[in-house]
């Protein structure tokens, strides 16, 4: 008589539909001047490296992550650090190779040049 | 084959709905607050997170996009109060150029009581990324004194 063992058949779990980090929307300034639009989006606690801007097919991603919260014994507990996450749609009048992003003191700042045919022009009048 | 989970899923829905109801005042509301909302929640301004670690008192702050120079971090007995003013650029900007403000700014003043009194000499503060740290040594005379106990 022989025993085997047979290994169960493994399977493979659907990964949970809701994630285990909390996301926050991080309010933000947008503003246009006659060459570029300007965001600055306040996310404290987010390091140079943990910033992460892209644009694709139109919509700005803003996404930063937060370290841990600190250790020790808590007295008083006002905020929860938490990633951020935010999305634009841009339209298609800016140059989008020339975004440029920068994170100081927990401000995002993301200079988006327009597009050269949506700069505003003047044209000069001649006197006839 | 691949299946759902059901347990996982009912447990991730309860820490969810635990989030929402249970601890609104660390979760849901402060993030209102970030962006130093007038009224009501100015008055609460930065938001702060306080906890004890064997000597010391750890003071986090929340205060993005603030000039390190121009925070005025003060300590008397067991009171330390944080001032300084969040410089708005809504008003260097016209108005009509702007699409979104929502992160209001304005001056700021909060007074916090410490469970007890601290070493003002030895307090340091360190503003990264938006957060204010503020490490504060207790002072000798809160700390706790071990009583040797002689054998009679």
């Amino acid at each position: 008589m022989t025993e085997k063992t047979v290994p169960m058949k493994t399977q493979k779990a659907i990964p949970a539909t809701r994630g285990e980090e909390r996301y926050l929307r991080p309010p933000v300034d947008i503003y246009e001047t006659d060459d570029r639009l300007t965001v600055l989006c306040d996310m404290p606690g987010v390091k140079q490296d943990d910033v992460n801007v892209h644009i694709d097919k139109g919509v700005l991603t803003i996404e930063g992550r937060t370290g841990l919260n600190p250790e020790g014994e808590a007295i008083l507990t006002e905020f929860a650090l938490a990633n951020y996450f935010r999305q634009f749609e841009l339209n298609d009048q800016v140059d989008p190779d020339g975004i440029q992003a920068q994170i100081k003191h927990g401000v995002l700042k993301i200079d988006i040049p327009k597009a050269e045919q949506a700069k505003p022009k003047k044209i000069p009048v001649k006197l006839g | 084959m691949r299946y759902v989970n059901v347990f996982d899923e009912m447990n991730l829905l309860k820490r969810d709905l635990d989030r929402i109801f249970g601890d609104w005042n660390t979760w849901d509301f402060p993030f209102s607050r970030i962006s130093f909302l007038p009224g009501i929640a100015a008055r609460q301004y930065p938001m702060i997170n306080l906890s004890e670690d064997g000597d010391h008192y750890d003071i986090k702050a929340l205060a993005p996009g603030l000039d390190p120079k121009k925070i005025e971090v003060t300590v008397t007995g067991n009171t330390l109060t944080i001032s300084g003013e969040k410089v708005s650029t809504c008003d260097a900007v016209d108005q009509d150029d702007y699409h979104r403000c929502e992160r209001a700014a304005g001056k700021f003043i909060r007074t916090l009581e410490l469970p007890s009194f601290v070493d003002d000499k030895k307090v340091s503060a360190t503003y990264t990324d938006g957060i204010l740290s503020i490490s504060l040594p207790k002072a000798e005379s809160a700390k706790p004194k071990y009583i040797a106990i002689k054998e009679g």
